[in-house]
């Protein structure tokens, strides 16, 4: 019950959203978070947008872990 | 899909793994907190990619798991109530009560309705005004702000049949009970979602007071990887601190708007949890403003004693004592099939997550 997933904003009727998991379609009440477009990732949990990813931090902690293998590789 | 497939590389897990296998210098053990964790950890085979030294060990962060025995009874007592409907989350119809479950008593004709969210609930109650609706809130502070949200909608709403059974609970207070309990940890991997949030401050006691290291970690491998590899260099430079890998989500404030909801329409309160007992402070219960919707104030019912099947070790092994395999019941009474006890029944719950990945 406790999965928290990554879903992409599809339209939004006022406080609720059609969100999109993998291609399945859920809504998500966007009563916590603010400033959530359609094409935005959120975090679905329990039927609530619980927080937007940020993209920058996604990149990142990506990029953090790209230099850890060039690294290895000297 | 995006957020996900990235953090699922394959050379990245690899060389993840390679740096803490040269990074360990001693012994080390760590306690996933969530559940999700767990589960995610055996999924990925993560045990497998970690040297010897590094032993993880789950703790108390599945809802369904550290949901006492007597809450599901009260469920149940409402549940032969007439003109009453339970909506509740899926997996705790499973969850064995001391003498029946909400599964078995849907199976008697009980209006049990299981939801994916509390407006779902909500939406019951505004369409079957002549029923009363109890909602079964668990979880913690990932799940908590829903509910609150829901319950000022009703209250918004004027609705007057929608009633909430709280078990919600907090995570420090279960934290710190394990910090200053017997089991020998070095550092904990954090409930990335209940820090969504919180923000990552509600653990800094753990480094501060206990000199344990904290790493918010995300869910994918090399989320729990890096994480691990964080703890490690922690624990040698011998500075414990809290840190936050999973930052595509989690800040240092957290959600403010769903903290705000939160503390709109809880309070705290002490809470019983399986395998702990009652811990002060851990609980969330409604606040005087809303205790129309809270279904104990409207509707008590008397609390019978009620009793744990006693040789089912969920409570050890929420607490890290022991692990799945270490009880007797575990793959032959025992069984998602037919669960003897909560930590069986959910797809985070420890023995769940063994008996799913793990080979006899
Ligand atoms: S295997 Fe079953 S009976 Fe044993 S501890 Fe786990 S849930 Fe309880």
């Amino acid at each position: 019950m406790c999965l928290s997933v990554p879903a992409k904003v599809i339209s939004i009727d006022r406080e609720m959203a059609e969100v999109s998991v993998g291609g399945a379609i859920f809504k998500a009440g966007l009563h916590m978070v603010s400033n959530v477009s359609p094409g935005d990732y959120i975090l679905l949990h329990a039927g609530f947008a619980i927080q937007k990813i940020s993209d920058e931090e996604a990149v990142e902690t990506l990029n953090l872990l790209n230099e850890l293998k060039s690294y290895e590789n000297e | 899909m995006k957020y996900i497939e990235e953090y699922r590389n394959r050379d990245l897990i690899l060389k993840l793994s390679d740096h803490i296998k040269k990074s360990v210098i001693r012994d080390y053990s760590f306690m996933e907190v969530c559940g999700g964790h767990t589960s995610a950890i055996h999924r990925f085979g993560i045990p497998s990619l970690l040297p010897p030294e590094i032993n993880l060990i789950s703790g108390p962060g599945c809802p369904v798991c550290v949901t006492a025995t007597d809450f599901i009874d009260k469920a149940i007592e409402y549940s032969r109530m007439k003109n009453v409907t339970i909506v509740t989350f899926g997996d705790l119809l499973r969850v064995p009560g001391s003498e029946s479950s909400l599964e078995k008593e849907k199976i008697r004709g009980a209006d049990i309705r299981i939801v994916f969210s509390g407006l779902e609930a909500l939406k019951i109650a505004m369409s079957e005004q002549e029923k009363k609706v109890v909602f079964l809130g668990i979880g913690f502070e990932t799940t908590a702000p829903g509910t609150a949200v829901t319950v000022r909608t009703a209250k918004e709403e004027g609705l007057k049949n929608f009633l909430l059974l709280s078990a919600h609970k907090v995570m420090p207070p279960v934290m710190e009970t394990i910090a200053s309990e017997e089991i020998k940890i070095d550092g904990f991997l954090c409930p990335g979602h209940v820090a969504a949030i919180t923000g990552s401050g509600i653990f800094n006691f753990l480094p501060l007071k206990y000199r344990l290291g904290c790493v918010i970690s995300g869910f994918e491998p090399t989320d729990i990887l890096q994480s691990i590899l964080i703890l490690v260099r922690q624990i040698n430079a011998r500075s414990p601190a809290t840190e936050i890998q999973y930052s595509r989500v989690v800040t240092t404030n957290g959600n403010l708007t769903a903290q705000d909801q939160m503390n709109k329409v809880f309070e705290h309160c002490d809470a019983n949890w399986r395998g702990f007992g009652t811990i002060p402070g851990s609980g969330l219960r409604l606040k005087s403003e809303y205790e129309d919707f809270d279904v104990e104030k409207r509707i008590p019912v008397e609390p019978k004693l009620f009793h744990d099947n006693l040789s089912c070790i969920c409570g050890d092994i929420l607490r890290g004592l022991r692990k799945p395999e270490n009880c007797s019941m575990f793959r032959k009474k025992c069984t998602p099939e037919n669960p003897v006890g909560a930590c069986m029944v959910s797809d985070e719950g420890a023995c769940n997550t063994y008996f799913k990945y793990h080979a006899e």
